[in-house]
């Protein structure tokens, strides 16, 4: 076994806490350097997710056994040791974020990087953060994860400065700061009471408390659950969401629409392991259900409220949120793997939504804010029928290579965005939630669902229906009722991402048959805690020592 | 001590929670540092409060794990006293940034309408 090979589970998060590091060491005005830095880190970060991604596929079966990936820290055993788990749910959440990070590096190299300092370093550090939390199976890792991709993303939202986004980070960072703080008492008390936080043992653990410290331990994994659960934009303890998500710059909001599935995956983590332990807390059960239910019901009240095509993304972003609590709270396994599906487009849907929606506003020639929006709008003219004519761009100053019919590839794009966010035929974003609805309705005829499944087949059309009424509203709004309107040039390095985006989701549409085979493999791995307690507990074999260099 | 160690955690937490409702960013920032604080204490006393027993094997005592404190929950607050040093210390920046960019403390930017 190659050392290589050996060592590729640490990676995803060496990778982007040597290039955050080197990063601080050139000046801001060694651009093209630091770009070329960050992007090729990146870049690696996206191949090392791939081949994780490949390797849990039991491709080469003599490395990891049934495709499950243990590497401890310093080679000290689990539970005594730190370990890293990659699994086929771990490897594509950080092939995700990857394939997310890529467009949103080179997105924001055009302009973004300008506004402010830091904005590299802080970027990987985020990614560490991701990928950290992803891989660990240590409860007090997974804090700490967490508190690098926050610190990292507290940096970010006040990327570019200005009053709404001091504000909104503001409120953001008090939010989350008490989130962690719960965090904290929930692992504290999970310690005093299971004496581990290793992830798998807790998995065994927690059989064999006894009776008295029991209500201890719920409490404790309830605490613990509401603080993923502020992460996941669960109602009602998303409020901070929207605001925040408005305010950052659009490749940043891009990077934040994966930050709340880091939620969701903890939950999802720790509610299969702790199996029905968890059960009433917030891990799993009716409650994380009707969570899930009232989550999307806001958000899609905040969808057809919003006058903002960013804020209305938020909602979007929560109603996915939403959707995936449901689907985890319904307690069937055969929700998982769309739910997965329809978790990667979802989180590219709107991650090129966000990008998409920082060139769109530039075709106004007033600033977007909220006074603009409520004014009366003027009437469609002839002049908006003729959007794909390059009209004079005498008050641009943007330098770059102009696309030609620049209205044409942002119109198309959205229009793209909009089928992917409400789940209309024929991009993935249908597939997925044409999977869920097809698995709910089955696991109803085949009494294995809760008859309150209905609640989420209804909400889930609703959501559809309201995300259409809303986007084609501020659609309208935005590329046909503008008189005065300046086409935009754009520049390849900012089309290009999201093409490149969208281009993924079109991927997954031609190739959903082998993507939900391997989702459904994700997912069979996932709710079957013993093959992850085993390959964690059992001892390492001898090459694992060895190879050490 | 059981009961001085949880009425210190009571009150801190207490105080804690009541100033970060409280509508000035200060206020909100102490309420913060005070919560942490109350955890910090908290995830100490997980390990079961014990007065005179080292957390690390010594040499002149035998290696019965009931004569020593857990280390663990020593190493844990270490880890969480740091992280919530630097986040509290960055929120404070944040506080200051928009005390001059709204000109007000209020945490929402703007004092209410009265």
């Amino acid at each position: 076994m190659s050392p290589w090979l050996q060592h590729l589970p640490v990676l995803p998060i060496v990778v982007p806490l040597v290039t955050g590091a080197v990063l601080l060491l050139f000046a801001e005005s060694q651009r093209r350097l630091r770009e070329s830095i960050a992007l090729l880190a990146t870049l690696a970060q996206l191949v090392i997710g791939a081949t994780l991604l490949y390797l849990t596929t039991d491709a080469v079966p003599e490395i990891w056994h049934k495709g499950i990936g243990v590497y401890s820290i310093s080679a000290w055993p689990a539970p005594y040791g730190i370990v890293l788990i990659v699994d086929r749910l771990s490897a594509l959440m950080l092939t995700l974020a990857a394939a997310l990070a890529l467009p949103a590096l080179t997105y924001s190299i055009a302009r973004w990087e300008r506004v402010g300092v830091h904005y590299l370093p802080l970027l990987q550090f985020l990614l560490m953060g991701l990928n950290g939390a992803f891989l660990t199976g240590d409860l007090f890792n997974l804090f700490v994860f967490f508190e690098v991709l926050l610190a990292a993303s507290y940096g970010l939202i006040l990327h570019g400065s200005g009053a709404a986004r001091v504000k909104a980070g503001l409120h953001y960072i008090a939010v989350n700061l008490v989130a962690s703080l719960l965090f904290l008492i929930g692992v504290a008390l999970i310690y005093g009471v299971a004496g581990t936080l290793n992830m798998a043992e807790l998995g065994i653990r927690w059989s064999t408390i006894a009776a008295e410290d029991r209500g201890l331990f719920d409490a404790g994994v309830a605490i613990l659950g509401l603080a993923f659960l502020i992460k996941a934009g669960s109602w009602p303890l998303n409020f901070w969401l929207a605001p925040a998500y408005v305010a950052a710059g659009a490749p940043v909001a891009a990077m934040f629409s994966i930050m709340t599935k880091v939620g969701i995956y903890a939950v999802l983590r720790m509610s299969v392991l702790l199996g029905d332990a968890a059960a009433p807390a917030p891990l799993g059960g009716a409650w994380l259900f009707y969570g899930g239910i009232a989550t999307m019901a806001f958000g899609i009240i905040g969808m057809l409220g919003a006058q903002q095509l960013g804020r209305l993304i938020a909602f979007a972003v929560i109603v996915s949120s939403g959707t995936l609590l449901a689907s985890v709270g319904s307690g069937v396994e055969s929700l998982t793997a769309p739910a997965l599906f329809y978790m990667v487009s979802s989180v590219l849907a709107t991650g090129a939504f966000f990008m998409l929606t920082g060139m769109t506003e530039r075709t106004r020639t007033t600033q977007v804010s909220e006074v603009a929006d409520v004014a009366p709008l003027p009437p469609v003219t002839y002049q908006a029928f003729g959007a794909d004519e390059p009209e004079p761009r005498a008050h641009d100053e943007e330098v770059g290579i102009a696309i030609p019919a620049v209205m044409a590839f942002l119109g198309l794009a959205f229009v793209c965005c909009v089928l992917l966010v409400t789940g209309l035929p024929p991009l993935s974003g249908f597939i997925g939630k044409f999977a869920l609805l097809a698995s709910t309705v089955d696991a109803m005829n085949e009494q294995r669902a809760p008859a309150s499944a209905w609640l989420l087949i209804a909400t889930l059309l609703a959501a559809g229906l309201a995300g259409l009424i809303a986007l084609t509203r501020i659609g309208v709004r935005l590329f046909w009722t503008v008189t005065e309107r300046t086409t935009p040039r754009l520049r390849v390095i900012e089309a290009g991402p999201v093409a490149f985006l969208l281009l993924l989701t079109m991927g997954m549409t031609v190739a959903a048959g082998p993507v939900m085979t391997f989702l459904e493999s994700a997912a069979g791995t996932l709710h079957n805690p013993d093959m992850y307690i085993e390959a964690v507990l059992s001892p390492q074999p001898p090459a694992t020592a060895e190879a050490r260099p | 001590m059981e009961i001085v160690f949880a009425l210190a955690i009571g009150v801190l937490s207490g105080s804690g929670v009541w100033l970060l409702l409280r509508p000035r960013t200060f206020q909100v920032i102490m309420g913060l540092a005070l919560l942490s604080y109350a955890i910090n204490l908290f995830i100490f006393c997980m390990g079961r409060l014990k007065v005179g027993s080292p957390p690390i094997i010594h040499a002149d005592l035998e290696s019965n794990p009931a004569l020593y404190a857990d280390p663990v929950p020593q190493a844990l607050v270490l880890t969480a006293i740091v992280i919530s040093f630097a986040t509290t210390a960055l929120f404070l920046v944040v506080l200051l940034a928009a005390r001059g960019l709204t000109g007000t403390d209020h945490v929402d930017g703007r004092e209410r309408d009265t």
